[in-house]
C-alpha cells in the first residue's frame, strides 16, 4: 500500500486560536481511517485544509504525490477528493436527482455555448450525467426518491443524498465529517454497511467522528486529535488502550468499548 | 412531499402566454399597444438576462441598467457620429459591455448579498452621472436620429469592369408592427437559448452554487468562474436589449438609464418568478402592461400621476409574501392542480425501502 493522503506538520491559526498543531499523519490507498478528538479538537479544521476550503497556515498536504495545500476548493475536489458536511450542505431547492447530477461535474464539459445551442453532443452528454445519477440513487437506495426536492426529504436519506453526490465525482479519497451524527442505530448501521461498500469499490475513506462504536467497528487505523496536536496513532484496539486518549475523552464522554 | 412539476407543464404555459403575446397584434390595432408590446420584448430580453444572475445564480444586481444603457448608447454613438452599420454597431455594444462586465465583475462577485448589490448599485449610478456629463453621450437630451435596423444582401455589381460591393435592403424595420416583429424574433431567441442553458450542466452549476458556493466547489465547480460568466452573459443580453431600444424608438436618454429602471427590472424577475426563464416574459407583460394602465388613469386623474412608483413597491412586497415563486410557477402549479382533480391519478407506489424512524 501506499500513502494516498500525506498531511505533513500541519498547522492553522485562526487570530489568536490555535486550532491545529504540527499534526502529521498518512492515509494509505484502499484504507478506512478515521480521526477523533473532542469536541474543539480541530477535526473538522483539518478536513477543511484537506478539502481546500482554507489554506494551512503552515505545513504541506500531499494528496498522489502532489502538494495540495495551496489549491482552490475546486482544484483539489480535481484531484480526487469528494466530502461531506458535518451540517448537510444539499442543495435544497433543486431535485435529489439533480443533487447527484452535479456531482457529475468534473466528469462532463459541456460550457454556456454548447448549453445555449445544444451542439457538440450537449444532448448525449446529459442523458450520460442523467444515467450515471441514477446508479449512484440506486447505490445509496434513493432511486425512488429522484424526483423529490432534496430539502423534502428526511434528515437521514439527506446524508445519504450527499454521500451520493460526492461518490458521483468519482473520487480517490472520499472524506466523511460526522456522516453518522443524527442517525438513528438503525441508519447508522445502513451507514457502516455503505461504508464497507465504498471501500470495496476502491475508494479509500477518511471519516471524522464522534461516535466511538462506529469508528472503532469500521476503521483500520484511526488518529486522535486534542486540544489540535495529535496524541494518538494505531489500530482501534492500541488507540483505546492509550492512556493520553482515556485522559483525554475523560470527563468528555466514556470510551464505550462494547459494539452497539 | 411535493413533486417537481412535469417538463410539458412548463412547456404548455410558455407556448401559450408567448402566443397570446404574438397574436394580440391581430386583436388590438391601436399602434400604441404595438409599441407597448416591443418594449415588452425588450424588457423580457433584459429580465432573462437579469433572472439568470439572480433567480439562478443566486447574485444580486441593481445595477443592470447600466449595461442596457451601454448597448443603447454604443449603437446611438456609432451610427449616428461614426455612420457605423447598425448590426456592427450593436455587435460592437455586446463585446464593449461584456468586456466591461467582466472587469467590474471579477472584483465585485467575491461580494456576497448586499455587498455585491450596493457594489452594483454603485456602478449604476457611476455610468448614469457619465451618461449626464460627458459631451458624446449628449448629456440630459440624449442622442436622437439612430437608423432602422434592416436586412439586406451584399450585391455585387460590375460597372465599367469595376466591381462594387453594395447592399440592398430588403426588409426595413420601419414602422411599429415590424419593430414588434423584430424584437420579439430577439426576445424569442434569447429566451430559447436561456431555457437551454438552465437546464444543462452550467444550469445545473449555477443553481447549485446559489444552494450553497461550499458544496459547489467541493464538487469541483468553479464558482467564481461561474459567477463571472453569467454576470457577463447577462450584461451582454442587456446590451442587445438597449441596442434594439435605439434602433426602435429612435432617441435615448439618461433619465431612461437610472436606479428606478433598474429596480423595476428587479420588480420583474421577482414578479414574473425567481429561477424561471419563462417567467421572465410574464414578469415583463404584466409589469409593463400595469405601468402603462397606471399612467393612462394618471392622466386622467392628475392626483395619481406617481401613482406607478408606489404601485411598483405594494406589488413587490404584495408578491414577496403570497407568490413568492412568482406568477409563472404560481400559474402552472394551478393549471397542474386543476389537471389532476378532473382526472384521478393512480396512487403513488409505496416506497421500496421502509424509512427508519428515528
Amino acid at each position: 500500500m501506499t500513502a494516498l493522503l500525506e498531511v505533513n506538520q500541519l498547522s492553522k491559526i485562526f487570530g489568536g486560536l490555535v486550532a491545529v498543531h504540527d499534526v502529521s499523519f498518512a492515509v494509505q490507498s484502499g484504507q478506512i481511517k478515521a480521526l477523533i478528538g473532542p469536541n474543539g479538537a480541530g477535526k473538522t479544521t483539518l478536513l477543511n485544509m484537506i478539502s481546500g476550503v482554507f489554506p494551512p497556515t503552515s505545513g504541506t498536504i500531499c494528496f498522489n504525490d502532489k502538494p495540495i495545500q495551496k489549491m482552490a476548493t475546486h482544484r483539489v475536489a480535481q484531484q480526487g477528493v469528494a466530502r461531506t458536511f458535518q451540517n448537510v450542505e444539499l442543495f435544497g431547492e433543486m431535485t435529489v436527482l439533480e443533487n447527484v447530477m452535479v456531482g457529475r461535474h468534473l466528469h462532463s464539459r459541456g460550457g454556456f455555448f454548447a448549453a445555449a445551442t445544444r451542439l457538440g453532443g450537449m444532448r448525449a452528454e446529459e442523458q450520460r450525467i442523467a444515467r450515471d445519477a441514477m446508479l449512484q440513487l440506486d447505490r445509496v437506495g434513493l432511486a425512488d426518491f429522484a424526483q423529490e426536492r432534496a430539502a423534502d426529504l428526511p434528515f437521514g436519506h439527506q446524508r445519504l443524498l450527499e454521500i451520493a453526490r460526492a461518490l458521483a465525482a468519482e473520487p480517490k479519497l472520499l472524506l466523511l465529517d460526522e456522516a453518522a451524527s443524527g442517525l438513528s442505530t438503525r441508519e447508522k448501521s445502513d451507514l457502516v454497511e455503505m461504508i464497507f461498500k465504498i471501500r470495496a469499490a476502491e475508494i479509500t475513506v477518511f471519516l471524522v467522528d464522534h461516535d466511538m462504536d462506529l469508528v472503532m467497528g469500521i476503521s483500520d487505523e484511526v488518529v486522535v486529535l486534542d486540544h489540535g496536536e495529535k496524541i494518538a496513532e494505531g489500530t482501534p484496539r492500541d488507540v483505546q488502550q492509550n492512556e493520553r486518549v482515556i485522559a483525554a475523552y475523560l470527563g468528555e464522554e466514556p470510551v464505550d468499548v462494547e459494539n452497539g | 412531499m411535493k413533486q417537481t412539476p412535469s417538463i410539458n407543464a412548463t412547456l404548455l404555459i410558455a407556448v401559450l402566454s408567448l402566443a397570446i403575446i404574438l397574436l394580440l397584434p391581430h386583436f388590438v390595432h391601436d399602434k400604441y399597444y404595438l409599441c407597448v408590446l416591443s418594449f415588452v420584448a425588450i424588457y423580457t430580453i433584459l429580465v432573462v438576462g437579469l433572472n439568470l444572475l439572480m433567480g439562478y445564480a443566486g447574485q444580486v444586481s441593481l445595477g443592470h441598467a447600466a449595461f442596457y444603457a451601454m448597448g443603447a448608447y454604443t449603437s446611438a454613438i456609432l451610427t449616428t457620429q461614426y455612420h457605423l452599420s447598425s448590426w456592427l454597431a450593436m455587435l460592437i455594444g455586446v463585446c464593449l459591455t461584456a468586456g466591461i462586465a467582466y472587469l467590474v465583475g471579477v472584483p465585485c462577485l467575491r461580494l456576497r448579498g448586499h455587498y455585491l448589490a450596493m457594489a452594483t448599485l454603485g456602478f449604476g449610478w457611476i455610468v448614469y452621472i457619465v451618461l449626464l456629463h460627458w459631451d458624446i453621450t449628449g448629456g440630459t437630451s440624449g442622442i436622437q436620429g439612430m437608423p432602422n435596423l434592416s436586412i439586406g444582401l451584399p450585391l455585387l455589381s460590375n460597372q465599367a469592369g469595376h466591381f462594387h460591393l453594395a447592399w440592398s435592403n430588403l426588409l426595413v424595420f420601419d414602422n411599429d408592427e415590424r419593430h414588434f416583429y423584430l424584437t420579439w424574433a430577439f426576445a424569442l431567441v434569447i429566451l430559447i437559448i436561456s431555457a437551454n442553458v438552465v437546464s444543462s450542466r452550467v444550469g445545473r452549476a449555477l443553481r447549485a452554487l446559489h444552494g450553497s458556493e461550499l458544496a459547489a466547489a467541493t464538487l469541483g465547480i468553479n464558482v467564481a468562474r461561474y459567477k463571472v460568466q453569467v454576470f457577463v452573459l447577462s450584461a451582454a443580453y442587456a446590451s442587445i436589449a438597449g441596442s434594439l431600444y435605439a434602433h426602435t424608438v429612435h432617441s435615448i436618454s439618461p433619465s431612461l438609464f437610472g436606479f428606478t429602471f433598474s429596480v423595476s427590472l428587479v420588480v420583474m424577475v421577482v414578479v414574473g418568478g425567481m429561477a424561471s426563464v419563462w417567467g421572465a416574459l410574464l414578469g415583463a407583460f404584466s409589469m409593463t402592461m400595469l405601468v402603462e394602465w397606471l399612467r393612462t388613469i394618471g392622466q386622467s386623474v392628475p392626483s395619481l400621476r406617481e401613482f406607478d412608483v408606489i404601485a411598483h413597491g405594494i406589488i413587490l412586497m404584495l408578491v414577496m409574501i403570497f407568490m413568492p415563486s412568482g406568477l409563472f410557477v404560481t400559474i402552472r402549479d394551478g393549471f397542474a392542480r386543476l389537471f389532476r382533480r378532473r382526472t384521478p391519478q393512480p396512487l403513488p407506489a409505496p416506497p421500496a425501502k421502509e424509512v427508519a424512524l428515528p
